[in-house]
């Protein structure tokens, strides 16, 4: 077995037979998955139900409002105005609606007060005021002796159907789903980039507190071992990542086929009822359609490549790093340059590609080798022509290249160095050595 | 080739700082070869671009007759004297691990592992962590690492370091059953009974210069200054004296012996111990008449300090 194989499999085995290593695999798709159902069990919760008094002088709009899940409207307009302003506190009202005589219904430059002592939410607000316009249009309608049925009947309504050229038709809000896979594979690459990244570090960091690193270097090349180390690392990401795309894609075969076998029940409920949840259960059914005809293939492997390539790119920084310094801690000062620019591409991502997936600057920063992994992944739901992947991939690994020349030369010099934290000075300096 | 190791004019600089300037050494095969010198001296940097850990600036090294180059790494043994073990990998593997990579195949070094753990008496240590092991017994296992592939040639860097006397004996006799077996041995140390004990060569670097290289004997027959040391029975102290110091440098000197007799170091000059001797039996009994050898220490710390 050649040498670096054997450093490959040792660093593999050391990984993967990590306790974390096990425990991060299994327990973290498990742990998102729990995290999701909290966010939505959460948001599900029912708030307390909130106490609205409403003073209506004229009592045309208090009808209006309607008792819901959250909100209780109490007809207060015969109690004295001062009285109840006093009492919000005392009977535990959320708020105090106001509502003055309407003199011009055109323009009400009467002042509709609500008195609260806590801050209403923005959607409660323009909820209520929804309401009061709504009821001051229908009289204003019915002032100018317009028939509201009609004007009801004759509103139209209008829904712009997305297709692309080639006449398949899309979903509405395909976007949102795209940039969020995207945005998700691009995060992902972050993630393992700065976790494997720091693996990488801290096994060199290890071998050399440890001081095996002068027995190693008698056999070996420095260069092979960080190879073999950066190598091992990644293979070990790389199964992390195959187990996971495993249980992520035997979820989605659970949750296609769960959709398919739910649709039976259906014939036991009313026609209308029945017509209802078939719109619901084919939307579902399109989103899932959708899911299945994005490039999958493409986005999987191109994953796969920009993960070993950003990964490689990145690590080796992390790698001359570690050998640069002798405890993790003052590894923080190189650290940090090598994460803002990850960083930079998750912004890029979120913020120009969802905009203008194929414009100048998603283009230039998924060229760019240290954003691209991140920037070039967001892009490829929305469809990349394949020889910008091709260039970006090509340049993404030509400047690994480069770096990895310019990292092992510090790695070199640095495994052997113990005792004192160098400066960026210094570091140049091992360059030249 | 009667040399294993032959180090040519090899010149190493770290930025503006000489680490080893134009040194040249010569290793005979079979042989214990102390490398001495003081801390800084420049030993590490020597026997890392004996190891190819680093290469130097220029001059070159010369293996078994030919110029080092990587397939040369099987051949060498190295202890280094900082050295540490990954702690949380199993010592059988780790071992197998390390030995695979100085080119043995796994049936081989399990073969050679079995034998060295049967020898040292660790055979029950194979499944264990290093983390559960005491230093000493670590260091056990790097030894036991570094002479596996059965090198021609192996560099000790403080190779006694963190053993217990027990266990440094034991290091000490496979040591010389190494030599007697064809290795060579390079040993780099600080304690100087050590090299006095096993080292039949040595040379001593200083400020990253040789200052001495040689056979041991030839080291000291160099270093010697012609002096002795006398015990003598007499009843005439003064004129024994009078007639030493018209023709030698005398000193008080003390040694152990039984009598209670007058103890000198005589410094002989040009001349041979046959005239001091003769001087001496005509006034008294001589108990005690022996050649002032000089140590690796005196050597060492006359040498440096000059």
């Amino acid at each position: 077995m050649s040498i670096l194989s054997l450093i490959i499999k040792r660093e593999f085995i050391a990984k993967v037979r990590n306790k974390s290593f096990i425990v991060m695999t299994f327990l973290s798709p498990l742990l998102f998955v729990g995290i999701a159902a909290f966010v939505g069990y959460l948001s599900s919760i029912k708030a307390d139900v909130k106490k609205i008094a409403i003073h209506d002088e004229s009592g045309i709009f208090v009808n209006e409002f309607k008792n819901t899940s959250e909100f209780q409207y109490l007809n207060l307009s015969s109690v004295d105005m001062k009285i109840l302003k006093d009492s919000i506190v005392k009977d535990s009202y959320e708020g105090l609606l106001f509502i003055p005589k309407v003199i011009d219904s055109l323009s009400p430059q009467h002042k509709i007060q609500f008195i609260s002592n806590d801050s209403p939410s923005i959607s409660f607000l323009s909820e209520t005021e929804d309401i009061i316009a709504q009821k001051l249009t229908k009289i204003n309608f019915e002032k100018a002796k317009l028939d509201t049925l009609a004007i009801k009947n004759a509103q139209a309504k209008v829904n712009i159907s997305v297709a692309k050229s080639s006449g398949e038709e899309t979903l509405k809000g395909l976007n949102e789903i795209k940039i969020a896979i995207g945005g998700a594979f691009g995060y992902l690459i972050m993630m393992f980039i700065i976790i494997y990244g720091n693996m990488v570090m801290r096994s060199v960091i290890e071998e050399k507190t440890n001081r095996i690193i002068e027995i190693i270097i008698s056999s070996v090349k420095p260069f092979q071992l960080m190879m073999g180390k950066i190598i091992g690392t990644s293979l070990a990401g790389v199964l992390q990542f195959f187990i996971w795309a495993l249980l992520g894609l035997t979820f989605m075969f659970v949750a296609s086929s769960f959709f398919g076998i739910d649709a039976s029940p259906t014939a036991k409920m009313s026609p209308e009822m029945m017509h209802q949840a078939q719109a619901h259960f084919s939307t579902a059914q399109m989103y899932i359609k959708e899911l299945w005809n994005l490039p999958i293939a493409t986005i999987l492997s191109c994953f796969v490549i920009y993960f070993i390539g950003g990964y490689f790119l990145y690590s080796s920084f992390y790698a001359a790093i570690g050998a640069a310094v002798d405890n993790e801690t003052d590894s923080q000062q190189f650290l940090l340059p090598i994460i803002m620019p990850l960083i930079l591409g998750v912004y890029i991502g979120f913020f120009t590609v969802i905009n203008d997936p194929n414009g100048t600057i998603a283009t230039v920063f998924s060229m760019v080798p240290l954003t691209s992994p991140i920037v070039m992944l967001m892009r490829i739901p929305f469809g990349v022509p394949w020889w910008q992947i091709a260039l970006s991939i090509t340049i993404l690994f030509g400047t690994f290249l480069g770096v990895v020349w310019f990292a092992s030369k510090i790695y070199r010099v640095g495994i052997l160095m113990y005792g004192k934290k160098p400066s960026w000075k210094e570091l140049y300096k091992w360059l030249q050595y | 080739m009667n040399n294993i190791l032959e180090v040519e004019k090899v010149v190493k600089q770290y930025g503006d700082y000489v680490a080893l300037n134009a040194i040249s050494l010569t290793v005979p095969r079979g042989s214990i070869y102390g490398l001495l010198g003081p801390n800084g001296a420049g030993k590490t940097s020597l026997i890392r671009i004996i190891n190819q850990i680093t290469m130097p600036d220029s001059g070159a090294v010369i293996f078994d007759g030919e110029k080092l180059q990587p397939k040369h790494v099987q051949y060498i043994g190295y202890l280094p004297e900082e050295r540490g073990l990954y702690k949380s990998m199993k010592v059988g593997e780790q071992c197998l691990y390390l030995a695979q990579m100085k080119g043995l195949s796994k049936e081989e070094a399990k073969k050679q592992l079995v034998y060295w753990f049967e020898r040292l008496g660790i055979e029950g240590w194979w499944n264990k962590k290093i983390q559960e092991l005491s230093k000493g017994m670590a260091q056990k296992i790097q030894f036991v690492v570094c002479v596996l592939h059965k090198p021609k040639l192996l560099i000790f860097d403080e190779p006694f370091s963190g053993f217990d006397p027990v266990n440094a004996n034991i290091i000490k006799d496979e040591i010389l059953e190494l030599q007697k077996q064809g290795s060579t041995i390079i040993f780099s140390t600080h304690r100087m009974e050590s090299v006095e004990e096993l080292c039949d060569h040595i040379a001593l670097i200083h400020k990253s210069n040789k200052l001495i290289e040689g056979k041991l004997t030839d080291v000291k027959k160099e270093y010697r200054t012609n002096s002795f040391e006398v015990g003598i029975l007499t009843d005439n102290v003064e004129g024994l004296l009078y007639d030493i110091t018209q023709k030698f440098t005398v000193g008080q000197t003390n040694f152990k012996s039984l009598n209670d007799e007058l103890k000198l170091e005589i410094q002989l000059g040009a001349a041979a111990p046959n005239e001091l001797l003769h001087l001496l039996t005509q006034r008294g009994q001589v108990t005690h008449f022996l050649e002032k050898i000089p140590s690796v220490n005196d050597i060492f710390i006359k040498t440096v300090s000059e």
